[in-house]
């Protein structure tokens, strides 16, 4: 946290705004993960044959296993009238629920063609609230290629879940963000340690973990992508914690820093606590980032974790950035870690991919971090790319995976010094 | 409204993209929803491709809608034009688009592009992929194709490889061979491969193979009607059926076909001692019409297994695959609905599956060994080596693909013989493939660990232990490993989840 050259670091820079092809995921592919961390959860997406299709291409073979997600696709006779439309999906739902009996919450997601033909999902999902009271909670809302990129749909899915919370005057602290189960403990074990009583995690694993909210609710983000989910969270009264996010040794410090000071953990216990971890992560860091210092890096907007990762590329790998991509950029939220980024770069927001791939190929950087779609092409004309989506799927909070996030970027730059036979594709 | 988990096929304008993938110099503008991009990495994921599918997706959002998304449309047209300089331009919509009803192909033809521009309708909430491939190119040979004097030697055309297929690529190669060997050479092949200016000539030819009836019927019978084109009926998977395309395409264009190369080493290697084991081995076959029907035919003919059920997903070819499973005493299961599959090959508890992506799961699932023989396929599915389904070459690459999952020859007695054997048994699986294995549990014992630990006398503490479990399993062996010596080097006597993390840092790489 001790950057000292300048306080507003790209606080206030010009941020690049483009209006083109958008080469990212719509918010239906944020299911893949959520569905393995709701573990009583169904996501049924009322959509197209293209959504089943994109979850299935996203997913690949990840999640072959039941998976706990579905489509409810649109047909023809569907767009003809909207009672029909209605009746269907009380219909589809019941055959859904009637197959897996472990459902406690279900959510309707809707899609582009549910949302253009204005399909109501909230009056549906109220309506089978009431039906299958208390057993299960149906709940809605839009992961919508039209409203929503990647990771948003996360976003728009836990607003929905803030939004059906019970209020409570308890002071306590609520997270924000689905992370990996091995990250989830971390964190919980090290507030423990820092003394913190009730504390507790958005997405619930299950529904039965109660999670409130009201005045006395101090919340934090884990994820840089919940800007929805934090507003809601403001509108139900609670207060927001701001902080870098916790990715690498300074950012996890700086987060948990943040959360003690608002509830008054003293130095020593907090240094008590950390210092071991922190200094791990350092030396740790330290071994993996060598490959990293001095190379140039350019980030594609993808999953909104651009900015923070672009922070802690920069600040602890030594990285040099040419351009920060972002799909959105809620500076609130990223205000934290856009101050601590170098002047001087390119901070950019929405995509022209094409306008895009002209300036990559300008700069020829030594990383270059992008969506699926983007990363074979590039190879192929010698760049060294790392795929955007690994980032969101895998352990990279906090300080024990400060070294595996480093390495994720070290891996693509030390293959292309070890291959010896050129790339011709 | 119908409840899928997973899909054989997508909607119709990725058959689309698979057209316009495949070929060179043209360029597909989809009126579609930010989000529908992810189909460019099928091509660039699953297909390893070296460039970016040739589509522009308009990418609209939800402030767009009813303000500007047609003009948002024509930017996108003007600007894929300059930016590419395609040979032709097609252009569509997506499921989302198609509501909005925009009419791409009006909306294109007022911008007076300097190139033929062909629209596209594609269904979305009716049909699906391959109809959308086979529409589009035969939209793009109606559009392009003239009429032309035969040429002078006998030609034929390749009709039906797409980006994006079950080993069109090496298809296309295998059956330039063979026709090669006949003395007929390839005038065009197409869509995959092929450029505007090349569909031009493609009424030249003396006929076409119809390769992929899925996504060439439409163009084959348009060229039929308009040019004459004879097209072959027999798609040459398969010793039999090689050499019935050899026949039917010697009677079409009246040459004497003894010198076709149909040589294959399947017969032999079907023949052989070794592959009694094979005989009469159940079999379950699904996939789309062409596959799934051709890999009947040698499943029973040159393999001599038992076919116990057959089907295909694409109702397109519901018509045929019902007679031809007739033939083999079966009701043909006509459905795309993976469930269902799934249930039926649960019922019939065939020995061996082939099938496609969403079988190979299933049969995981079962613990039925399987081989893929038709799209849907994943990555491992486009092999870096020369693997195509058609021609002799074809017929190799099957009979070794669909026995490998097998537990071999001697193996199989060996295991009837040694039936109690603690590690040598069914449940094992085939010992050449056993990441494959059904049953298999993927993790160490933990029995097994406990008593190594005890050995060095260092102790994992509770907490620890759960933690490691969290790791993935496939690195934990290695994290274990490295933990433990970690601590045995440190002198410590317990593991704590401190310790665990000490060691990972230590190790860091």
């Amino acid at each position: 946290m001790s950057s000292e050259k300048s306080l507003a670091g790209c606080m206030n820079a010009p941020v690049l705004k483009e209006r083109g092809q958008h080469e990212v995921f719509c918010g239906l592919t944020s299911i893949i993960w959520l569905h393995r961390k709701m573990q009583d959860a169904f996501f049924l997406v009322v959509g197209s044959r293209t959504c089943a299709h994109l979850l299935q291409s996203a997913a690949g073979v990840m999640v072959f296993a039941e998976p706990r997600f579905g489509t409810a696709i649109l047909e023809e006779t569907d767009l003809a009238g909207m009672a029909d439309a209605q009746e269907e999906l009380e219909r589809t739902v019941e055959e859904l629920l009637s197959r897996r009996t472990d459902i406690k919450r279900l959510f309707l997601v809707g899609s582009c063609p549910s949302e253009v033909i204005k399909l109501d999902l909230a009056t549906a999902a109220e309506k089978l609230s009431e039906r299958y009271f208390p057993k299960v909670n149906v709940i809605n809302y839009s992961g919508s290629g039209i409203e929503t990129t990647f990771t948003q749909g996360e976003d728009a899915c836990l607003e929905a879940v803030i939004r059906g919370l019970e209020p409570s005057n308890e002071r306590q602290l609520v997270i924000l963000g689905a992370l990996p189960d091995i990250v989830h403990d971390q964190m919980l074990r090290l507030l423990e340690q820092l003394g913190l009583k009730n504390v507790l995690v958005l997405p619930q694993v299950r529904v039965d973990e109660k999670v409130s909210v009201g005045s006395n609710t101090h919340f934090i983000c884990a994820q840089p992508f919940l800007g929805a989910s934090f507003e809601e969270m403001v509108r139900r009264g609670a207060k927001p914690i701001f902080a870098p996010f916790p990715f690498g040794a300074n950012g996890t410090t700086a987060w948990l820093k943040a959360i003690c000071d608002i509830f008054g953990v003293s130095k020593e216990t907090f240094d008590a606590v950390t210092d071991a971890p922190r200094r791990r992560a350092e030396i740790a860091i330290e071994k993996v980032s060598k490959i990293l210092t001095g190379r140039s890096l350019f980030l594609f907007p993808d999953s909104q974790l651009e900015i923070p990762l672009a922070r802690f590329l920069n600040q602890e790998c030594g990285m040099k950035l040419i351009e920060v991509g972002s799909p959105y950029i809620h500076k609130q939220l990223v205000g934290p870690d856009l101050q601590l980024l170098p002047e001087g770069i390119i901070i950019s927001e929405g995509q022209d991919v094409d306008k895009q791939l002209d300036r990559v190929f300008d700069h020829m950087p030594d990383l270059t971090v992008c969506g699926l779609g983007l990363a074979n092409p590039l190879e192929a004309k010698g760049l060294t790319t790392k795929w955007a989506i690994e980032l969101v799927f895998s352990p990279i909070h906090f300080y024990e995976q400060a070294a595996d996030l480093a390495s994720l970027f070290a891996r693509p730059i030390n293959r292309s010094e070890k291959l010896k036979i050129g790339r011709v594709a | 409204m119908k409840l899928s988990v997973w899909t054989y096929e997508g909607p119709p304008h990725v058959g689309a993209i698979r057209v316009a993938t495949g070929m060179e110099k043209v360029h597909l503008v989809l009126h579609a929803p930010q989000g529908d991009t992810y189909a460019d990495l099928l091509f660039t994921m699953i297909e390893r491709r070296n460039h970016r599918p040739p589509v522009t997706y308009t990418t609209f959002q939800a402030r767009d809608l009813g303000s500007d998304t047609a003009s948002l449309f024509k930017k996108a047209c003007i600007e894929a034009y300059e930016r590419f300089k395609p040979e032709l331009l097609l252009v569509g919509a997506s499921c989302t688009a198609e509501l909005i009803q925009d009419d791409p192909g009006g909306l294109a033809e007022t911008l007076g592009l300097p190139v033929p521009v062909v629209p596209l309708e594609l269904p979305s909430y009716q049909r699906k992929e391959n109809f959308g491939a086979d529409e589009t190119f035969f939209q793009i040979v109606k559009t392009l194709s003239r009429p032309l004097e035969k040429t002078s030697e006998i030609t034929c055309n390749l009709i039906g490889p797409t980006a994006l297929g079950f080993r069109h690529r090496d298809d296309v190669l295998e059956m330039t061979k063979l026709l090669n060997s006949m003395g007929i050479k390839v005038n065009v092949s197409a869509p995959y491969g092929a450029t505007p200016k090349d569909i031009e000539l493609i009424s030249q030819a003396h006929f076409n193979v119809l390769m992929y009836p899925e996504t060439g019927e439409m163009a084959c019978r348009y060229l039929e009607r308009t040019y004459s084109q004879p097209f072959t009926k027999t798609v040459p998977i398969g010793v039999g059926a090689i050499s019935d395309f050899v026949k039917e395409v010697s009677e079409i264009v009246e040459i004497n076909a003894s010198n076709a190369d149909t040589y294959s080493q399947l017969p032999w290697y079907s023949a052989s001692v070794d592959s009694t084991y094979l005989t009469s081995k159940r079999v379950f076959i699904f996939g789309d019409g062409t596959h799934a029907m051709t890999a009947a035919r040698i499943a029973k003919d040159e393999i001599g297994f038992e076919v116990v059920g057959l089907g295909c997903f694409n109702r397109e070819l519901a018509r045929p695959m019902r007679k031809f499973a007739a033939t083999f005493g079966l009701d043909a299961l006509i459905s795309d609905d993976y469930l269902e599959v799934e249930k039926h090959i649960q019922a019939v508890a065939p020995e061996l599956i082939l099938g496609t992506q969403m079988e190979r799961h299933i049969g995981k699932r079962l613990g039925i060994p399987c081989a893929v023989i038709s799209a849907p396929v994943h990555v491992q599915d486009f092999p870096a080596r020369y693997s195509p389904q058609m021609g002799p070459e074809g017929a190799n690459v099957i009979f070794d693909t669909w026995v490998h999952p097998l537990v071999m020859g001697l193996e199989e007695h060996l295991l009837t013989m040694f039936r109690e054997d603690f590690e040598f048994h069914d449940e094992a699986g085939p010992s050449h493939h056993a990441a494959h294995s059904p049953g298999q549990k993927n993790e160490p014992q933990v029995t097994e660990a406990t008593d190594n630990i005890a050995e060095n006398k260092i102790i994992w503490l509770k907490d620890a232990e759960k933690e490691l479990k969290k790791i993935p399993f496939f690195v934990r062996g290695k994290a274990r490993k490295n933990t433990e010596k970690y601590a045995e080097n440190n002198g410590f006597s317990e593991i704590s989840i401190e310790t665990l993390y000490e060691a990972k840092a230590h190790y860091a790489r």
